[in-house]
């Protein structure tokens, strides 16, 4: 009994940190509306800012005092993220600022590297919290005792700070309706800066309080991104009292799952995710989201049509070109075609969902990942012939998204881009830690294609017909009536479903169609590289697909392509730099603040603005 | 004091306002009248700037509003109550009058929670309720008293009277003359005729976004062709 209670006291000390950072994502998502992706950065500088402080500030005055001013200059950081990036943006479609949010994580890791180094740094010992205490005759370390008492203070503080200042009655009313709060004379712009400040700030200081129990790493950010929105989602969006419960949950469940299951810590708290969104769709403490509720009125979509003769004609060339291609270019150029093909297959899937039918999925990579597991371990366990894997990648990625589908799309929004999130993190951990399958991270090596398609011309051929074959298969759907009823459920649910259109039937048809494409892209990835890794399953695939979506444009049915072409050869070239994730990071802020309708979306308004044809210019 | 100049407004490519112009003087209370859609509620959103006029002024007090934030807006004088109320439903209504809260203005009336309350009595009831669930016409009198607590020297007041119970409509008469008396200038969107003739010195009539008639209510009774044509009665 002890020993659980130890293990309990330890689960509890290690909420404070997880606590700090989602209660200041949760913070800033309720005003904001921005999914933060870099919060998990702030948390990474707290850590790093944290440590340097500690070395220069002496003994326990210092310690505290590095805290405290650690978490001022994250504040200080999110609030200079908040006024040149994201003020800029607020207005541009929804979700769009996730891309921007991705741009400032790549910018941080780089200048995290600048200044600190790839080495990882231990964090100091608090000064006179050194030993450990005896509680029922089992060690707990004394800083722990410790971070359990300051945690209720924190989540009082917070409370405090929300009910009862004028700042909180604001920061509320805003989460509401930000228009109205304009409309009575309030700055939404200070208002939102000093959100992202406190938010980035609690962040800092989760980042700089958990340093005497682990230290500072650059992998720090998305380490603890993946676990701050499941605690955020299993306790309610913006909600305080939530986040607390669900950090309390999630690392107290953390602690017995390293004591007892080792295996299983990753898949844990995602199975807690789903159960909880399965059986309480918003969270904990959350409240259900409703369409329009924040005063936003979107812009009316403009509608897409099929490509007129110019469209068609140029399609054509650029196969036609791609057709030609091994006749006079170096194979080095094949491969890159190859790995545009493939991307341009995964990130179309994407868009298909995203754009045409409205569903945000922050967890495409669970389907391409998932194909080229399922083929690439039917190759590696079976020796099953290559051809007969191949087809079994769509296949198993198809019955897979049907499965996360049927789960997913009762809810909408937020909710359900995270639930599709943590799916992919199921499926991620799964790869990752069932080794004796999978392998885990040394991934399944030697996985190549038949004889016949063992060449760059064949394989190169064989991408283009599937890849091609594939987009053009997500056009043709877009412009069926299928297409039709999908679009209609995203705009109007209520009123597709007063036409008799099943929407949610749509819905889920439509997600295990994209994620059989993935699989598909999946597929052809596997063979490409004659290996796969959990790192084709990770978050950072996932987003790699929307930025490539949103890049590209979500409103324009070229945008997957044209974005996954300008992703992968702008990465292609930028690897060889030492900081490239810098330059990335920035060229992916500057596209979202210079082209707010994504490139394929300014490109048409600036061939519009040029000649003012029969064909009103989209606005 | 308000000075509308040929502006035109749109909702995407729907061309809304089309070369509105008007004033409202010092003290006045104007009320603009028209069947829905007639673009009344796009006229207060185009002065506030939650709709911004692609063309055209709008002078408040020698200032030009067009192209300032809402808050801007407010800040130099307005006060919007928006048609749908839109009361912040998780906050109580001391707490939707504390969003409001703006300092004291020179030259408008200044206005405390204590006499907030004794304007709209039912609301000092209320006053730890959550906007939520308070009934239509509470929630009318606290967007208005929420805006009041800005101190506004003008007050925009979208269809005040629409969807509350007869016996509150006569209670809002009241408290918007009581608003004159204490020198507030109010340009207030109305459907209902009588509720307009009672509480307004003008009628401003507006039809498919333009102005069709303007002066005092005298000259629209001696004219009704043009009620018959503009408002449904």
């Amino acid at each position: 009994m002890a020993f659980l209670f130890a293990l309990f006291l330890t689960g509890l000390a290690n909420a404070a940190a997880l606590f700090l950072v989602a209660s200041g994502l949760s913070l800033i998502f309720g005003v904001t509306r921005i999914v933060n992706f870099a919060h998990g950065s702030f948390y990474m500088l707290g850590a790093f800012i944290g440590v340097t402080l500690m070395e220069l500030l002496p003994g326990a005055v210092g310690f505290w005092g590095a805290i405290l001013l650690t978490g001022l200059a994250v504040g200080l950081i999110g609030a200079l993220v908040e006024i040149v990036v994201l003020r800029r943006i607020y207005r541009a479609p929804e979700l769009f600022q996730l891309v921007a949010t991705f741009g400032v994580i790549l910018v941080i890791q780089d200048l995290a590297l600048m200044i600190w180094g790839a080495e990882d740094r231990l964090g100091p010992r608090a000064p006179g919290l050194r030993g450990v205490w005896r509680i029922f005759g089992e060690p707990v370390p004394k800083f722990d005792i410790v971070l359990i008492a300051i945690t209720p203070v924190i989540l009082l503080a917070l409370w405090y700070l929300i009910t009862r200042t004028r700042l909180g009655i604001l920061v509320r009313a805003a989460t509401q309706d930000r228009e109205m709060v304009g409309a009575l004379g309030v700055n939404q712009a200070w208002l939102f800066t000093g959100v992202f400040a406190l938010g980035s700030a609690l962040a800092g200081w989760g980042g700089a309080l958990q340093l005497p129990k682990g230290g500072a790493n650059l992998l720090m950010d998305f380490n603890i991104i993946g676990a701050v929105f499941v605690v955020v989602v299993i306790g309610g969006m913006g909600s305080l009292p939530g986040a607390f419960i669900a950090a309390v949950l999630i690392s107290v469940l953390n602690a017995f799952g390293v004591a007892f299951l080792p295996e299983s810590t990753l898949v844990l708290m995602f199975v807690v995710m789903a159960a909880v969104l399965i059986l309480r769709p918003y969270g904990l403490l959350g409240r259900e989201e409703t369409a329009g509720e924040h005063g936003q009125v979107g812009a009316p979509e403009t509608p897409i049509r099929p490509y007129g003769p110019r469209g068609v004609a140029l399609t054509v060339a650029l196969l036609v070109l791609l057709a030609a291609l091994p006749a006079f270019a170096e194979p080095f150029l094949l491969t890159l075609v190859v790995d545009i093909t493939v991307f341009a297959l995964f990130a179309a899937s994407l868009h298909f969902i995203l754009g045409t039918g409205g569903m945000v999925s922050f967890g495409h990579a669970a389907f391409f990942g998932g194909g080229a597991y399922a083929a690439a371990l039917l190759v590696y366990h079976s020796e099953t012939p290559m051809e007969l894997a191949f087809l079994c990648a769509p296949l198993a990625a198809g019955v897979l998204a049907l499965g996360i589908g049927w789960f997913c799309i009762r809810l909408s929004g937020v909710y359900f881009a995270m639930l599709t999130l943590a799916f992919s993190q199921l499926v991620w951990s799964l790869a990752f830690q069932w080794r004796s399958v999978t392998r885990g991270d040394d991934g399944l090596i030697n996985i190549w294609p038949a004889d016949w398609l063992n060449a760059p011309m064949p394989y190169y051929y064989l991408t283009l017909a599937l890849g091609v074959g594939g987009i053009l298969t997500l056009r043709h759907i877009i412009h069926a009536p299928f297409g039709y009823a999908l679009r209609a459920g995203r705009d109007s649910p209520r009123q597709a479903e007063a036409m008799g259109i099943n929407v949610g039937r749509v819905q889920l048809v439509a997600f295990a169609l994209a994620g059989a494409m993935a699989g598909l892209a999946g597929g052809l990835f596997v063979f490409s590289k004659g290996s796969v890794f959990p790192t084709e399953l990770e978050i950072t695939k996932s987003f790699d697909a929307l930025i490539v979506v949103f890049l590209g444009g979500v409103k324009t049915l070229a945008g997957g392509v044209v974005g996954a072409s300008f992703m992968t050869s702008v990465e292609h070239w930028l690897t060889r730099l030492e900081y490239w994730r810098l330059v990335l990071g920035l060229v992916i802020i500057a596209v979202v603040i210079l082209m707010p309708e994504g490139i394929v979306g300014t490109l048409k308004r600036l061939a519009g603005r040029l000649r003012p044809s029969t064909e009103e210019a989209p606005r | 004091m308000l000075e509308v100049a040929s502006i035109h407004s749109f909702y995407g490519k729907a061309h809304i306002l089309d070369a509105l112009s008007f004033s409202v003087a010092r003290g006045e209370v104007v009320a603009l009248l028209g069947r829905n859609g007639a673009g009344k509620s796009t006229t207060m959103k185009s002065v506030m700037q939650l709709v911004r006029p692609r063309a055209g002024s709008v002078i408040f007090e020698g200032r030009e509003l067009v192209g300032l934030p809402a808050y801007r807006v407010a800040k130099a004088g307005l006060g919007y109550v928006p048609e749908d109320r839109r009361v912040f439903s998780d906050l109580t209504v001391l707490e939707n009058l504390e969003v409001g809260r703006q300092p004291k203005r020179d030259g408008a009336p200044h206005w405390t929670v204590a006499q907030l309350f004794e304007l709209f009595p039912n609301l000092a009831e209320r006053r730890h309720n959550r906007g939520k669930h308070l009934s239509g016409g509470e929630q009318q009198m606290l967007t208005i008293a929420r805006t009041l607590m800005g101190n506004p020297a003008l007050l925009l007041l979208d269809e005040p009277s629409e969807g509350i119970a007869p016996v509150i409509v006569e209670q809002m008469a009241r408290s918007i003359a009581m608003l004159k008396s204490e020198g507030l200038t109010v340009l207030l969107s109305e459907q209902n005729l009588h509720f307009a003739r009672a509480v307004a010195d003008r009628a401003v009539i507006l039809e498919a976004g333009q102005k069709k008639f303007d002066g005092s209510f005298e000259t629209l009774e001696s004219r009704p062709e043009i009620r018959d044509a503009y408002l449904s009665v």
